[in-house]
């Protein structure tokens, strides 16, 4: 039992360094400057978000953080030491959920509770359990992927990815294929789980209202090549409402701020 | 309902059967075929030949099992493997697995080798196949998801690619399945093989004897242990699938 309130109990979120990140892909057609020279410091348990046009390399950055690819320059820091390949201190979510239809929703989420060493199996039974609850979907525990509606998933894929106990999150237009409503409910469970867990988040959207509801700071990215254009702090009291005026505000000015270096159709100011 | 079908079904039979308008020879009455069969179940041939062929099935089968599964991932894996293994198994996957028998025959003999032979290669290029199909298909984001979450190579093959495919696997497995049995059969029939005579043989035997009540009666024995076949072996993991993935794919 104590195995499992220290595995339970919050890990110190990390510091996260991203020190002049280059990135291309070269194809067989074309070379692409995915990324030019990024930097950006996000401190110990905020929630960054990155915003701006497809194309513009959010996802590539989102990868080199999490190690699944590497940089061409630069380098990632996490907590000072550099990002290698993919560690389980830093959990990514996907826009599709890439839940394992092969598992039901409790194997889903026990899935990288397994290759933690010193837990016992019922110990990751427990932990599991507590992530389950922690998104409001114990009942599902059994159900199979096939049967869940797409919040749903979001949310298991959310329990999965929390239940190692990452110290950063990463999170790939998570909420992007979901409608309006399912959306404004994940918004916010996942302010509430960030301030229960205390986790780094580095969240990437394209929907700038999405963007200024979650995060402590907005940063827009423009394309070819990738770069970080502006950054903005959104001092706004939690849990924050995406209809609030207050927010709206907020919201309307980095839009603008997209638009004067955009082609302004390419970016969704949110409804 | 059901039974009154079958029961009508061989109801039908008999009377046609009664009013002659074919040779008894050629069409026996169901209760001759009946008596046949219950004449060689009491003399134990019928067991013998059923064991027979259900082992060099089985046998075979699983060796091709064995045999394909490990080499479709190696095709999917690497280019090498692809271009050369993968070609083969593509164009050996479109050779009618019967025409394995004469080659099996100069190679083996007339030996319980040549069978499992044919048996095996019957199974193993369409296992080869899907499951080189099935790990193609598998989306990239299970390996990238599970890459994150701390799986390496052995245990993402072992733990997401191969059950991510099951469901091209499991319909590999359906095909080869149907290959191995009717190259078997042809086989069998086509040659006697002194270690053991198998329904193939006994189907044969009755052409010889001009005993269409054999003929008939192997028939029905070699569409039961198909229907078996089929329940036993593939039942539980298309009911796996189906709850699973939600559809049936094979
Ligand atoms: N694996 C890849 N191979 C080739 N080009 C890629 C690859 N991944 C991304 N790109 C290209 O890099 C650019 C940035 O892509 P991405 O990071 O996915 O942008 P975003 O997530 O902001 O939409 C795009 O032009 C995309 O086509
Ligand atoms: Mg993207």
């Amino acid at each position: 039992m104590m195995a499992i309130r220290d595995e339970l109990q919050n890990v110190q979120p990390v510091k996260l360094v991203v020190d002049g990140v280059s990135k291309w892909f070269r194809t067989r057609r074309a070379t692409v400057h995915a990324l030019d020279n990024i930097s950006l410091n996000i401190h110990e348990g905020e929630f960054v978000c990155l915003v701006g046009p497809s194309g513009c390399g959010k996802s590539t950055l989102l990868n080199i953080i999490a190690g699944l690819e590497m940089p061409d320059t630069g380098q990632v820091l996490a907590d000072g030491k550099p990002v290698t390949g993919p560690g389980r201190d830093r959990m990514m979510m996907f826009q599709e959920s890439a839940l394992f239809p092969w598992l039901d929703v409790m194997d889903n989420v026990m899935f990288g509770l397994k290759l933690k060493p010193n837990l016992s199996p019922s110990e990751r039974r427990e932990v599991a359990k507590y992530y389950l609850e922690l998104v409001g979907l114990s009942k599902f525990a059994n159900a199979n992927i096939h049967e869940l509606s797409g919040g749903m998933k979001q949310r298991i894929a959310l329990a999965r990815a929390l239940a190692p106990n990452p110290r950063v999150l990463l999170m790939d237009e998570p909420f992007g294929a979901l409608d309006a409503l399912t959306r404004e409910q994940l918004y916010g469970d996942i302010q509430r789980i960030w301030q229960e867990r205390k986790k780094t988040i580095v969240f990437v959207t394209h929907n700038v209202r999405e963007a200024t509801c979650l995060g402590d700071r907005v940063i827009l990215f423009s394309p070819h090549p990738g770069r970080i254009q502006e950054k903005f702090g959104v001092e706004l009291p939690r849990p924050r409402d995406i209809n609030s005026v207050a927010l709206a505000k907020y919201s309307t000015e980095i839009t603008r701020a997209l638009k004067r270096h955009l082609n302004p159709e390419l970016v969704e100011v949110g409804e | 309902m059901v039974i009154a079908f079958f029961a009508l079904l061989i109801g039908v039979w008999e009377m046609l059967v009664r009013m002659k308008i074919w040779s008894p020879v050629l069409v026996p009455s169901p209760l001759a075929v009946a008596s046949y069969l219950k004449g060689a179940l009491a003399s134990g041939d019928l067991e013998r030949a059923t064991l027979v062929t259900v082992r060099r099935l089985l046998i075979g089968y699983a060796l091709g099992l064995v045999l394909g599964l490990p080499l479709g991932l190696l095709t999917a894996r690497f280019k090498f493997c692809e271009a050369t293994l993968g070609v083969i198994a593509l164009g050996l996957q479109t050779l009618p697995s019967v025409c394995w028998v004469p080659l099996a025959l100069l190679w083996f003999g007339q030996t319980e080798a040549a069978m499992l032979f044919v048996v095996i290669m019957g199974t193993l290029w369409s296992v080869v196949i899907a499951t080189d199909n099935g790990v193609r298909t598998v989306p990239p984001i299970y390996a990238r998801a599970a890459r994150t979450m701390g799986s390496k190579q052995w245990h993402t093959w072992a733990k997401v690619i191969v059950p991510a495919s099951l469901p091209f696997i499991v319909s590999g497995m359906k095909q080869g399945w149907a290959f191995a049995w009717r190259s078997l059969m042809a086989a069998e029939i086509y040659v006697t093989i002194l270690t053991g005579f198998g329904l193939g043989n006994l189907l044969n035997y009755g052409r010889e004897l001009q005993a269409m009540d054999q003929v008939i009666g192997i028939m029905l024995v070699i569409i039961v242990i198909g229907l078996l076949a089929d329940k036993i072996l593939f039942s539980p993991w298309e009911r796996f699938l189906y709850r699973r993935w939600g559809t049936a794919k094979s």
